[in-house]
């Protein structure tokens, strides 16, 4: 994985002070029903290549991050905002 | 041909050069009753129980890589059965016994070494939660030892038992635990299987399943299409690529896990230890080297290697708990590809189609399993059933809430 990933708050920092949570699935509506919020809690995509996960950055900005990465080769290649990201979607 | 201490020495008086082939290297058949999609250690013990067991010979295991290129290669060769869950009990003691009769059963010296696994625990609340474990253990009929710090010190007397974080004020011991060597069991299992009739199928990459009316008929591989009655998929870290070809999305989600080697040293642990609190386990190999490891990195990868960090912390563990080894020099690190399920424990289950089923969801736990993982899959395949001991582990507990969380972390793969 590189070294330095490019906050898009603080710029390059070592990945250290970056917590990994897991895939970036969007949280369903709370009345969206059983199979949408068993979808959510337990199933994954879990693909070989391209990744969208939620990075904290602890020991930074503490902001949540949404981190494309490939599972293939740990080469990371985009991070947003996952407020941003959550508002793209939402518009 | 029978193995035996005979055979041995007669095959070293003429130079072995007279050793016959351990398995066969057939083509595919156009079609098979089972073919199992795996050639690891799941995927052959299965076969091997399915033909010896049941008696389903006409079976093939087709592995995209080389035999046990995978995980069965790639683990730090500990077994063990201290669980605490009734769902997983069972499964992993009837696993232990299968172990403690494997190479007789399968005629291969797999130095199956129960030299006791023993977990350190720091803290009074740790000892409780090791004490109800050992308690549960020992309803179950398993072996389990609460040792006090001076007991440990006996054994291990090079720790830091003063460790001014973590500092080891005893443990529960397993005696019955221990290690076995890997690749033997990979193989022992491949001969046992080829010598019943089952086709072992090397570098044939499974690239789709072949549907109709509802069922699978059979599956696309690089080595052409390949029939079968019953379609068996145990295919660890890359499950969910497999579950894919039949739109399945499973509960899993593929994590990296690193282990490392030493050079190798005059004997030093007789046991497996590990370091509950600093994240470390430790044993020692046969040929001395010391085989280590900690927890999965924390982030999907199928990339089958690990970051620095996590390195420079099991090194920091190992050394917080032996500081000798401090000036041990590490030869080896690798990563294994983990298939994490959402509760930590393993699927052996039916599917959503007739004639499919899945082995998955091993988490880093799996070679201790092999024995069970293939006796129970063997037995759901041939029978239609699930084995006593495994039915815990079905597909869709985790929609019913029957989860089997030993750790109680909840659904985060990279927390178990």
């Amino acid at each position: 994985m590189a070294s330095l990933i490019r906050c898009p708050h603080c710029g390059a920092r070592p990945k250290e002070e970056f917590t990994i949570r897991g895939a970036a699935v969007t949280r369903p509506q709370p009345d969206a029903g059983e199979d949408a919020w068993y979808a959510y809690v337990y199933l994954r995509d879990n693909p070989m290549g391209p990744f969208d996960e939620y990075w904290h950055h602890t020991s930074g900005c503490r902001r949540w991050l949404v981190v494309s990465r490939d599972t293939r080769t740990h080469e990371t290649y985009g991070v947003r905002d996952a407020a941003a990201v959550a508002g793209e979607s939402r518009s | 041909m029978r193995y035996s201490a005979l055979s041995v020495f007669l095959n070293g008086l003429r130079g072995n050069s007279n050793w016959a082939a351990a398995w066969r290297q057939p083509e595919p058949k156009p079609h098979y009753d089972v073919v199992i999609v795996g050639g690891g250690g799941h995927g052959l013990a299965t076969a091997y129980y399915l033909a010896k067991q049941h008696g389903i010979r006409n079976v093939a295991v087709l592995e995209k890589s080389w035999l046990g290129a995978g995980n069965i290669g790639r683990n730090t060769t500990i077994i063990r059965s201290n669980y605490l869950l009734p769902g997983n009990n069972p499964f992993y003691e009837l696993s232990m016994k299968l172990w403690e009769g494997l190479e007789q059963d399968f005629n291969y010296n797999a130095m199956v070494s129960q030299r006791g696994v023993l977990n350190l625990y720091h803290t009074d609340a740790q000892r409780d939660a090791y004490t109800r474990r050992g308690n549960a253990m020992r309803l179950h009929g398993v072996d389990a030892e609460l040792l006090d710090r001076e007991a440990v010190r006996e054994r291990l007397p090079f720790f830091d038992y003063d460790n001014a974080r973590f500092p080891i004020k005893g443990g529960l011991l397993q005696p019955r635990g221990g290690s076995v060597r890997h690749d033997a069991v990979a193989w022992g299992y491949a001969r046992g299987a080829d010598e019943r009739g089952v086709d072992i199928i090397q570098h044939c990459e499974v690239t789709g399943i072949r549907r109709e009316n509802g069922r699978v008929v059979g599956v696309e591989t690089t080595k052409g299409f390949i029939g079968t009655n019953k379609l068996a998929l145990a295919t660890a870290g890359h499950s969910s690529q497999t579950a894919r070809m039949v739109d399945m999305t499973l509960p899993l989600e593929s994590h990296v896990l690193q282990a490392f080697v030493s050079e190798g040293l005059k004997p030093f642990i007789d046991s497996v230890v590990t370091y509950g609190a600093g994240h470390f386990y430790v044993s020692q190999s046969n040929k001395g080297g010391l085989v280590f490891g900690g927890d999965i990195d924390g982030y999907n990868s199928y990339a089958q290697r690990g970051n620095l960090a996590t390195v420079e912390h099991v090194a920091e563990a190992g050394v917080a708990m032996i500081p000798s080894l401090s000036r041990v020099r590490v030869l080896r690190s690798w990563g294994g590809v983990m298939d994490m399920s959402m509760d930590g424990s393993p699927i052996i289950d039916r599917t959503h189609i007739d004639n499919l089923y899945l082995n998955a969801g091993w988490c880093y736990g799996g070679f201790k399993a092999t024995p069970a993982s293939g006796f129970c899959f063997a037995h759901l395949i041939a029978t239609g059933e699930p084995h006593a001991t495994a039915r815990a582990f079905r597909l869709d507990r985790f929609r019913r809430g029957y989860v089997i969380d030993e750790k109680g972390q909840g659904p985060q793969p990279n927390l178990h």
